[in-house]
């Protein structure tokens, strides 16, 4: 087993509070998302657990067990970059074996082959194993780099963008690849991203993270469905959540500021009428960019519409998320 | 303003055909789309069309003068870059009044213009601040102040949101967009990234190996691909393709794949040999007892909808539905299919065949 546990963890760089006070809990087995902008704290949080940073207060256990006096090395725990970093000189199957041939495991060098050959099987690459590392396509050298952090059956992975310097068609297998490959391992992963559609499509538990602190830990669904919050709800869906004011609808709750609709979640057909800025044809779906009493509205339609720019359309919400002034869900 | 013809237009450089023979039109207006992967030739076709390359053979008509052999400077045309070049050197109002001054325009016109070019891209307030310190966004909106200022016929645009992340570029798409329907300029906008390209473009010509694979409305593209090439390039997912071998006949209303007759969009042409069955995955539907069977890969959530992979005799397919049906892997279901929009491909040539659905369309080719 090897449940990692956070406990009130803090981490400050100068007067630039990173982490603050987060506590999570990434069971055995899961798949991990954390989910943020750029300087949300997600690469410190991973560099905290591997051992790279310390941290100013707060606890990190692994199996139960506190890890914080323990070295990088001797915390058992696999970090994979964004910038695959392979050793050009060397082949596939050298480059897989090398964590393994280090002086402190001493692994046997039947062990170390059955290793490589199954790791090899796992990412489908035993055909690649005698090339050059440089002599591959670039989702191959990131399956390599991920391959490597897979031979040692460290009790975490600590994956960190490592899709992303990768083109969209590769990123699009890649995410189907390394769900597969996290599940028929049981593999525990904790892995950073601020890419959505990674989070949603590959997590068992996303945390969303905002300026340091965890504002949301569960489900995809979960957070999708029932976001704690007005940013959160803003981090997930694409087109983004409409926020608008409360009273522009009637039936908001007492103390609603905000309505959050998302655009799948307003119907057309009766309600307020809003003015047709831009229709933009998708192919499988059209986007409809409306202008209701000034404010900017984005709701999907067929995708054969007929409505263009100028038209009007009546909508209400068919089912709406309620925040208050501070941004907090009310409903 | 102004209409643009390309005809026969053909690029050599040494033994390499970077654009092999390509006709189309660009109304007066429009915001038209090059569209393709990288070293498709969609790039030396704007430069072209901008007089930055000359072409080996063919024409480009803008504006009704036939301006192939002649130099850029002699176009009037707007050239704006991926990597939107600014003098550091020179503040807000400076950078966009360059092109002018260098014209020798009158100090007072220049003010002028300049004045009514930041108020169309809302920078007014930051005119007088040095470039260095301004946000991605607004960089961008310099430069292409610097490139409405002169008033060209047309704007050149090549990757110009390529450099910015995805949340931004979704942004600046939009306020590009709406630029143009303010301005009504004819717009030629080289991309790689197809969403980008259905979203903002009016036309769009879908380009691979140098060749013109298809040219048309954003939404024909996407309904009736003329290639399995565009089939593959439009949408994400892509359309499913499966293969298979068979024969119809001109008339034919069926084909049959894996044992299982499956209703099609009445096709023009007869067909025999290696084809494929065509089908975007919103298509397909999900069922408990149907013939066509295949099993469940893996789901990936979106929110309101799911992508299922699914393992056929075809080879794999992806399905995208509601995420309220709970599928997970290793369950075997059904597949149904859209019969209206499936479109069928002779996979030798690639092309498709012509039919119901797309003749319309293909005729254009």
């Amino acid at each position: 087993m090897s449940e990692v546990r956070l406990n009130g963890v803090s981490k400050s760089f100068g007067s630039h509070a990173a982490i603050s006070t987060m506590s999570m809990d990434i069971p055995d087995g899961s798949f991990v998302v954390l989910l943020g902008p750029t300087g949300a704290g997600k690469t410190t949080t991973l560099r905290l657990i591997a051992g790279l940073e310390a941290p100013d207060a707060g606890d990190i256990m692994i199996a139960g067990r506190s890890i914080l006096r323990d070295s990088p090395a001797e915390r058992n725990v696999a970090m994979v970059f964004q910038q695959y970093s392979l050793y050009p000189h060397l082949t596939v199957r050298d480059n897989l074996a090398f964590p393994l041939r280090s002086p402190m495991l001493r692994t046997p060098e039947a062990e170390i082959a059955r290793k490589v050959a199954t790791v090899a099987e796992v990412l489908r690459i035993p055909h690649k194993l005698d090339n050059k590392a440089t002599n591959l396509s670039g989702g191959e050298m990131q399956r390599v780099a991920i391959g490597r952090a897979l031979v040692r059956s460290p009790s975490i992975f600590l994956m960190d963008e490592p899709l992303s310097s990768l083109d969209a068609k590769l990123r699009a297998d890649l995410r189907v690849e390394l769900k597969r490959i996290q599940a028929d391992l049981g593999a525990t992963f904790l892995y950073v991203t601020h890419d959505q559609i990674e989070a949603m499509t590959m997590a068992t538990h996303v945390g969303v993270l905002d300026a340091g602190h965890l504002v949301q830990f569960g489900t995809p669904r979960e957070i999708y469905e029932n976001p704690a919050n007005l940013y959160v709800a803003g981090r997930l869906g694409l087109p983004r959540i409409n926020a608008l004011p409360a009273g522009l609808f009637p039936g908001a709750p007492p103390g609603a500021a905000t309505i959050g609709l998302r655009p799948e979640h307003i119907a057309q057909g009766d309600g307020q009428p809003a003015r047709v800025v831009r229709v933009e044809h998708l192919g499988d779906q059209t986007r409809l960019h409306l202008s209701l009493e000034g404010h900017e509205v984005t709701t999907l339609t067929d995708p054969h519409s007929a409505l263009t720019a100028g038209d009007t359309v009546a909508i209400h919400p068919r089912a709406a998320l309620y925040f208050d002034a501070s941004g907090a869900r009310l409903a | 303003m102004a209409q643009i013809v390309i005809k026969d237009l053909r690029k050599e450089f040494g033994a390499f055909t970077a654009v092999q023979s390509s006709s189309f039109t660009i109304e007066d207006g429009e915001f038209f789309m090059l569209l393709g992967p990288s070293g498709c030739g969609k790039t030396t076709t704007l430069r072209m069309i901008a007089g930055l390359e000359l072409p080996s053979s063919g024409q480009i008509w803008i504006d009704g003068e036939e301006v192939a052999q002649k130099p850029a400077s002699q176009r009037d045309i707007a050239f704006v870059f991926q990597m939107f070049a600014l003098y550091p050197h020179f503040n807000v109002r400076r950078n966009i009044s360059y092109p002018l001054i260098s014209q020798g325009m009158p100090k007072a016109q220049v003010a002028a213009k300049v004045a009514e070019v930041a108020q169309i891209l809302g920078i007014t307030d930051i005119l007088d601040r040095p470039v260095g310190g301004l946000s991605g966004g607004d960089r961008q909106r310099v430069a292409l102040g610097r490139a409405i200022v002169r008033d060209p016929k047309a704007f050149m645009m090549d990757e110009p949101l390529g450099a910015l992340d995805a949340e931004f570029r979704e942004h600046m798409s939009l306020e590009l967009r709406a630029l143009h329907d303010r301005m009504g300029a004819t717009t030629v906008y080289v991309t790689h990234d197809q969403l980008e390209a259905m979203q903002m473009g009016d036309k769009i010509v879908v380009m691979n190996h140098g060749v013109i694979e298809q040219f048309g409305r954003p939404q024909d593209i996407y309904d009736k691909p003329a290639t399995m090439f565009v089939a593959e390039f439009i949408g994400s997912p892509c359309m499913n393709l499966m293969r298979f071998d068979g024969q119809i006949e001109a008339g034919a209303t069926q084909v049959t794949l894996a044992n299982v007759p499956l209703t099609i969009p009445r096709q023009h042409d007869g067909l025999s040999g290696p084809m494929a069955f065509g089908i975007r995955p919103e298509h397909i539907q999900l069922n408990t007892d149907g013939a066509f069977r295949a099993e469940v890969r893996a789901t990936e959530y979106l929110g309101t909808t799911q992508i299922v992979t699914l393992k056929t005799t075809q080879g794999e397919v992806k399905a995208r539905t509601g995420s309220e049906h709970r599928i997970a892997a290793g369950d075997s279901v059904g597949l149904g299919f859209d019969a209206r929009t499936v479109t069928l491909f002779d996979a030798t040539s690639g092309h498709a065949v012509r039919s119901d659905l797309n003749a319309g369309v293909l005729q254009h080719v």
